[in-house]
């Protein structure tokens, strides 16, 4: 059984125009899958049908096997507790503290009262401590998310959503607004992550070379279909051309 | 590509970019015209002024010889005030937050918004003077009435500012945390209330500061406070007492401006959540 499973899905934010057409896909692979193609493609239209941030026109998402597509309240919240989101501009709470960020991750899991006090489980809290030492920000606890560049934000952000244990980790754009080099680190880690702990990583980008360098799968995009499913080798030039469009960018 | 270097190009005609706006130079001149209406009618003139100046300083030069004799009553009025206004303003802020969070319209839907807005612009429709005067023929004269009459006021004044500020907050931040799988509550002490916080101190010292002067006011309807006292000394020409009132209320005010001051620093400092200019 795959861990998520998307079938036919449509999304028409007006009506007759659709952003998805009829996408299906397994992920089931541990590790990372890309998603690539231009914007404006329905990439994070997606991913955030997944997660149910942007609800879904027709079709299905199921995950371990459940139909999470039209589940509401508390079993649309449970679902979501099983997937970690990264996001491209780190959506980080600016004015909460790193450690405070990263326990949001397990806000699913506690009551109002205990996360208004902040009496998070001190198993969590060892645990977000471990998180900052492997995504390198030991020492950063205590400071406000909004001083932190946006490298450290990102791992933040990466960590949070760890924090959450998921099955499954959606990843929107997560180097789109990075430096080259950071974007690079910020791939190493969430290949470190899907490896250590066999969590499918499923990462929308731009980025051809960087999406062929770490995912094992590459999914292409174009036109709220989807056009090529295989191996970062498989994808050449007659197919980058299909799902970008032009040539000129190829050369 | 038409070269960036050419000085000059005849051959295009563009428009004014400054176009004059007729709209709004009529309405400087309706206004001008509309203030020389109202002096001409309201019967304002130097000569008033001047011969009032005069009497202002022979009927007001006792004010300056202030007269602490009836300091029981000066206290008893200045205490009543200072309860009024911090029962005001916790019960105000108390109600006003939720009734201020329902009324964001980017958390809440339309169903839920309207009736939370249609209370908060009830609650500021009338001045409080006008609300303790309702509150004082049902409730009777008293503190009661007027601790009514302005936590009203700050429900109107804390729910309208906070609902703005709510729906100024950043969405991703907030859909982040709801993709976590976040509970209502969890997303709102999360991420809404981290974003709103340091305004909203701001908002609560400054309605703690301005229902202290209004409860000063509220008793020359009865509702309360030193200004039944105030009141009551103008209208027996006790300018000596008057004087003495005046000066008390001076020092209320400036401890209450020392109070809210030394109440945003604790929350400042101790959330770490100080207001940033970004």
């Amino acid at each position: 059984m795959p861990t998520l499973s998307i079938r036919n899905l449509v999304k028409e934010y007006v009506v007759g125009k659709r952003v998805l057409d009829g996408i299906t896909l397994d992920f089931d692979d541990t590790g990372i899958t890309a998603i690539i193609g231009p914007s404006g493609t329905g990439k994070s239209t997606l991913i955030r049908c997944v997660n149910r941030l942007v609800e879904p026109t027709a079709g299905a998402v199921l995950l371990n096997g459940t139909d999470i597509t039209h589940v509401r309240g508390a079993a649309l919240r449970h679902a979501r507790r099983e997937i970690g989101m990264v996001f491209q501009e780190y959506n980080l709470v600016e004015r909460l503290t790193v450690m405070e960020n990263l326990l949001s991750g397990r806000l699913g899991y506690i009551s109002p009262v205990r996360a208004f006090f902040r009496k998070f489980a001190p198993d969590d809290i060892k645990r977000a401590f471990d998180l900052l030492d492997t995504v390198g920000l030991a020492g950063f606890a205590n400071r406000r998310a909004d001083a932190l560049s946006g490298g450290q934000r990102q791992r933040v952000g990466i960590a949070r959503a760890v924090m959450q244990r998921p099955r499954l980790i959606l990843a929107d754009e997560p180097t789109s607004s990075l430096d080259p080099r950071t974007s690079v680190e910020i791939m190493e880690l969430l290949a470190r992550i899907a490896a250590d702990t066999g969590t499918p990583v499923v990462i929308n980008m731009h980025d051809v070379e960087l999406a062929r360098r770490f995912a094992k799968r590459l999914i292409g995009m174009a036109g709220g279909k989807v056009v090529y499913d295989g191996p970062g080798a498989g994808l050449d030039d007659a197919m980058l051309k299909t799902i970008y469009g032009g040539e000129a960018w190829l050369h | 590509m038409a070269s960036l270097n050419a000085q000059i190009m005849p051959e295009k005609a563009y428009p004014e970019p400054f176009s004059t706006n007729w709209v709004a130079r009529g309405a400087w001149l309706f206004l001008a015209v509309y203030v020389a209406y109202a002096l001409s009618t309201m019967d304002v003139s130097w000569p008033r002024i001047i011969t009032g100046i005069g009497e202002a300083i022979k009927r007001y030069s006792p004010m300056f010889s202030p007269n602490f004799t009836r300091s029981e009553l000066l206290i008893k009025g200045l205490t009543e005030s200072l309860q009024i206004a911090f029962l005001a303003s916790a019960l105000g802020i108390a109600l006003a937050l939720p009734i201020g969070l329902i009324s964001a319209r980017n958390l809440m839907p339309a169903w839920a918004t309207w009736p939370a807005r249609a209370i908060i612009a009830l609650a500021r429709t009338f001045h409080p003077v006008i609300v303790a005067i309702v509150f004082v023929k049902a409730v009777g004269f008293g503190a009661l009435a007027g601790s009514l009459a302005l936590t009203v006021a700050s429900i109107g004044f804390i729910g309208k500012l906070f609902a703005e500020a709510i729906e100024e907050i950043s969405l991703k931040q907030v859909e982040a945390v709801r993709a976590t799988g976040a509970s209502f509550l969890n997303v709102i002490f999360f991420s809404v209330v981290p974003q709103v916080f340091s305004r909203f101190i701001g908002f609560a010292t400054y309605q703690l500061d301005s229902n202290l002067r209004n409860s000063t006011m509220v008793g020359i309807v009865g509702a309360g406070g030193i200004g039944g006292t105030l009141f009551a000394a103008f209208q027996r020409f006790d300018y000596d007492f008057v004087g003495a009132i005046l000066l008390c209320i001076i020092g209320l005010i400036f401890v209450g401006e020392l109070l809210a001051n030394v109440v945003r620093r604790v929350f400042a400092t101790t959330t770490g959540r100080q207001e940033k200019d970004d």
